[in-house]
């Protein structure tokens, strides 16, 4: 199959089908290997996925269905653009020297990206041959899947920590939040950078109780460097739309610049840094 | 010697000198006029932060109060008030604001923002804006300048050819100054506080006598009258600023004074001369030298040293033309580009900016965001830290400062350049430029097309051949006719340009301006290209994808039919920068071929930051699938919605279009909103300082930076050619907003500016 060239997509919008064309054993092969990937998008200049200015690549591919995505159309795998290894690093290549001048790197989010966990072991030894400072924006739920040798080129983790009680995270995500703690304890135990991020959805993910948890959680990990209070937004609803799914969440309303300042309380009184 | 100078005065004047200049560390300055040099020898580096500077006094709120209140009339009308005196620099009696409170004197008549006319420029125009403001033309004056003197305008047109006429007409040539006064010519103001009058008198008489063993030819002729004409001026500037109780014959002897006296040369050149850019040079280094200087006498206290350059700028935001409706439309409001080149680097490797480049900065603070003056940002990665972010924060903060490469245009042109416009650049006193509006590029690739016919009018605007044969595009091809096509399009451009350029020199000399130059200067023609991310779009849609055409009943060529993807300027993809590069090389190449004016050096802008709409409501449906009537992108900027990987993606691809080959500038305008820069405060200031260290670290020329307001992104929903590469990022997500719909878009401002 011909490679589709990278810089010719224009990525943000909704995406899918991009990747139906690859046969499945491809798909299998690339998924095994980690030789190539299935991207939703790239950006260059962002602020706002770890320190400095980035490029961010998201996967596609997501296991997790949460109520509040803003990006359903990254669930499925071949929703993605294929690409290979090769065009991915040439591609992040061609910013290193202005991500280095600019304090920033390159954050892999998603989907989720250990989804394609080979691709972005991969992706992120090469970022680092380069001297890129990497960032994997995870749920964390297939976090054992990276050795710890591998967790060694992941410069910080920014790890969503979506809910604390149990029942009500599998509302949210349908799924258990016990492999996202373990993997955050881990990643603890080996010393590695973590940011925490945590969406606020009023009257979904607001409950003192667990925010005060999540806190505690995270202060007692020891190496969480900054908490990211993510304010719910409806700018992914079109999608939901467009994609013919149905969303929870259309009548609910962001939350105030108030409750976002309480929750970064609730963060600060566990002695960490959040915004 | 033809010196008429007693022996006496000239003690008394050295003495003068002496004292003004007490404690400057002497140099070749003092044998010649070389500001740069002063500048050198005298200026004190500053390495800190912000936290010395001082807040506005209540004496300049209160100025600034009334002023806002003549604002809000001047709004409503259109125009506060017209002067029908034909101007000159000492048409007007001295005006105030409020004589007792202003520290620094002098308007443009003898009353705030009322207008003078400058006939010589063109009386038409003049003529057409007082109509539309409600007012009657003096008969006398009309007569003057029907009757008995003739101006640049006229001139003009009495030497246009009919191909020039064919092109402005048809909008493939546009903006060219004939009309009015050309502008984008810096007078050094400096000189007068430095030297004060007398002294660069004597150094005109000088140049002047030096012609005298010259062979009388058309061009010595020329310079000789113009010499005497800048003495003339000279001379009225002095009995300007006397009519304000100020001497300034001799040098200045505080900050107060050498403010006042740069304004009042400023001043000059702004009662005579309606340019398109009547920009202020790079005077806040040079001032600085004498702040210093007087706080370390205690003289001054801080606070007053901010008084004095926020009373500079009050005076410099009230800089008024008269000027039509139709102008305005062009240059999108009413912009007099009142440019100040800030910072940048010295040639030893001392970085130039000084305590007083911030004084500027911290006028947006004191008096609230202004376009004008136009403050610059020469911007190199080497320039100290608390200034980098200081301008990154007043860039946050206020949107009104832009950033441009000190380490391309140092190299280009020496450590002592200033921007005229928006990106020109040029030596202080030693260079000037002749500026030429813009070729539409676009409407030269359909004219290509259609064999020299415009494909709105149908008419035969270039000489005749033949047209695009068959249903698709073949690429070679279509470069071949386009090559063509800018060969023809350079020959006419370049003669307008001439014929524009002499009767401008003719008829409404700079004598102000040019006064305040070295004799004999480098002289650039500035021509400009305005389409530029059309015709590489376009092009690369032919190369990359099939392009069906589409002609209407008089077999024109209308309309484009595209299969396939293809590759967009602005996403740093070589397969189409490299069309753009291309674009702009060739175009100047053939510009060169055309022997100038004066042998002014030919240069070239991407720049139209404001006409982009103009020009692309007069130009046809283009390949790349813009629609007829749809605004181009600003400057050198991608088209709207097409570049789609960030800024870095989108800047990285402008930024390699050569400089050699558009040393006039290359624009690139970036919108962002607050949070797009980052989640906290000093965050942002930390990333925007990054993006410009990058962006000029590299070949970066220009930048832009707009952060938006709530207004102004609704602004975009429905302009958004205003608001290029507006991207809304939040975590994990991105969106760019021109392409959203409009329900998703009022989702985006309810979110960005929650709060």
């Amino acid at each position: 199959m011909a490679p589709t060239p990278l810089a010719a997509k224009s990525p943000y919008e909704l995406r899918v089908h991009l990747g139906r064309g690859v046969p499945e054993t491809d798909v299998r092969t690339a998924l095994a290997t980690g030789d190539m990937g299935f991207l939703h998008s790239f950006t260059t200049g962002s602020t706002v996925d770890g320190p400095g200015v980035r490029v961010v690549a998201w996967t596609a591919g997501c296991m997790w269905r949460c109520l509040y995505c803003h990006n359903p159309d990254t669930w499925t795998l071949t929703n993605g653009i294929p690409v290979t290894l090769a065009q991915a690093a040439e591609e992040l290549g061609r910013y290193r020297h202005g991500l280095k001048t600019m304090g920033g790197g390159f954050t892999l989010s998603g989907g989720e990206a250990l989804m394609q966990d080979r691709f972005a072991v991969k992706l992120f030894a090469a970022a680092k041959a380069m001297g890129i400072h990497t960032a994997l924006d995870t749920n964390g739920y297939l976090g054992s899947r990276l050795s710890d040798a591998e967790l060694q080129t992941i410069d910080l983790v920014l790890l969503d920590l979506k809910g604390w009680d149990p029942e009500r995270h599998r509302h949210l995500t349908g799924m258990d939040v016990a492999p996202t703690l373990e993997f955050a304890r881990r990643l603890a135990a080996l010393g590695r950078p973590i940011w925490v991020r945590f969406v606020l959805v009023p009257g979904l993910t607001d409950d003192p109780a667990d925010v005060d948890a999540i806190a505690r959680f995270a202060a007692g990990l020891g190496t969480v460097r900054r908490v990211d209070v993510l304010p719910f937004h409806q700018m992914g609803r079109f999608k939901w739309k467009e994609l013919g799914l149905d969303y929870a969440l259309d009548h609910v309303e962001p939350p105030s610049a108030e409750q976002v300042a309480r929750t970064c309380a609730a963060f600060h009184a566990a002695g960490l840094e959040a915004y | 010697m033809s010196s008429t100078t007693s022996p006496d005065t000239k003690t008394a004047k050295a003495a003068q000198a002496a004292s003004a200049w007490r404690g400057f560390r002497g140099g070749l300055w003092q044998k010649r006029i070389d500001v740069r040099d002063f500048i050198q020898q005298t200026y004190t580096p500053y390495g800190g932060d912000e936290s010395f500077l001082a807040p506005a006094t209540a004496r300049t709120l209160g100025i600034w109060a009334k002023l806002n209140d003549l604002f809000v009339e001047e709004r409503r009308k259109g125009v506060l008030d017209v002067s029908q005196v034909p101007t000159s620099i000492t048409a007007h009696g001295p005006g105030y604001i409020d004589k007792d409170n202003e520290i620094i004197v002098g308007l443009q008549t003898e009353a705030p923002l009322k207008r003078a006319i400058m006939p010589n420029g063109g009386f038409r125009m003049i003529l057409g804006a007082l109509k539309t403001y409600g007012y009657t033309p003096d008969p006398h004056v009309v007569e003057a300048f029907t009757k008995y003197r003739k101006t640049h305008n006229d001139a003009v047109f009495d030497a246009y050819t009919a191909d020039i006429r064919r092109c402005r007409s048809s909008h493939i040539l546009t903006g060219l100054p004939d009309a009015y006064g050309r502008g984008r010519i810096i007078g050094d103001y400096r000189r007068v506080a430095l030297y004060g009058v007398d002294r660069l008198i004597e150094r005109k008489k000088q140049e002047k006598e030096e012609l005298d063993g010259q062979h009388s030819t058309d061009a010595i002729i020329r310079d000789r009258e113009e010499l005497s004409e800048q003495i003339r001026a000279l001379a009225e500037l002095k009995e300007m600023a006397a009519k304000y109780g100020c001497d300034i014959s001799g040098p200045a002897g505080s900050a107060r004074e050498a403010v006042q006296w740069l304004y009042f040369a400023y001043l000059a050149a702004v009662k005579e001369q309606n340019g398109a850019a009547m920009s202020l040079g790079r005077t806040s280094t040079f001032l600085d030298v004498y702040f210093e200087r007087d706080l370390a006498e205690g003289l001054i206290t801080e606070s007053q040293a901010q008084e004095i350059v926020d009373d500079f700028v009050i005076k410099l935001r009230i800089v008024r033309f008269l000027r039509t409706p139709e102008y305005d439309e062009l240059f999108a409001g009413d912009p007099t580009w009142v440019t100040e080149s800030i910072g940048g680097m010295g040639d030893d490797g001392r970085s130039l900016v000084t305590k007083t480049s911030f004084r500027l900065l911290q006028t947006l603070y004191n008096l609230g965001p202004a376009p004008e003056p136009n403050l610059t940002i020469w911007y190199s990665p080497r320039l100290p830290d608390g200034f980098r972010r200081f301008a990154s924060k007043v860039a946050i903060d206020t949107s009104s400062i832009q950033f441009e490469s000190d380490e391309i245009m140092r190299s280009a042109w020496g450590d002592d350049g200033a921007i005229a416009c928006c990106v020109s650049p040029m030596l202080m006193g030693r260079q000037m430029q002749f500026f030429g509006a813009r070729a539409n590029l676009a409407k030269c690739l359909l004219y290509a097309i259609n064999g020299g016919r415009d494909e709105i009018s149908g008419d035969q605007v270039a000489p005749a051949f033949e047209p695009v044969k068959g249903d698709t595009l073949d690429f070679d091809d279509v470069v071949a006719r386009l090559e063509r096509m800018m060969d023809w399009l350079a020959g006419v451009y370049v003669n307008a340009m001439n014929v524009i350029h002499y009767m401008h020199d003719k008829y409404a000399y700079e004598r102000i301006e040019m006064a305040l130059h070295d004799y004999a200067p480098v002289r650039t023609m500035a021509f400009g290209m305005a389409g530029l991310s059309v015709v590489a779009d376009s092009l690369s849609a032919i190369k990359h994808a099939q392009v069906h055409v589409v002609r209407d009943e008089r077999g024109l060529v209308t309309d484009y039919r595209t299969e396939g993807e293809f590759p967009v300027f602005g996403n740093n993809d070589n397969r189409v920068d490299h069309l753009a590069s291309w674009a702009v090389s060739t175009f100047m190449g053939k510009l060169r071929k055309h022997p100038t004016y004066r042998n002014a050096l030919h240069t070239q802008s991407i720049l139209t930051i404001t006409s982009n709409v103009v020009y692309g409501k007069a130009t046809g449906n283009t390949p790349d699938g813009r629609r007829k009537g749809e605004p181009f992108a600003p400057g050198a900027n991608p088209m709207h919605g097409r570049d789609t990987h960030g800024l870095q993606a989108s800047a990285a691809s402008v930024a390699k279009i050569p400089y050699r080959d558009a040393a006039d500038g290359i624009s690139l305008t970036a919108s962002l909103v607050p949070g797009g820069l980052g989640r906290v405060a000093e965050d942002r200031v930390t990333n925007l300082r990054g993006m410009l260290d990058a962006f000029f670290g590299s070949t970066g020329y220009h930048m832009n930076v707009n952060v938006l307001n709530r207004e102004m992104l609704v602004d975009a929903m429905d302009h958004p050619e205003k608001y290029p590469h507006l991207t809304i990022r939040v975590s994990g997500y991105a969106v760019n907003f021109v392409r959203l719909s409009r329900e998703q878009q009022m989702d985006v401002i309810n979110r960005t500016f929650h709060g």
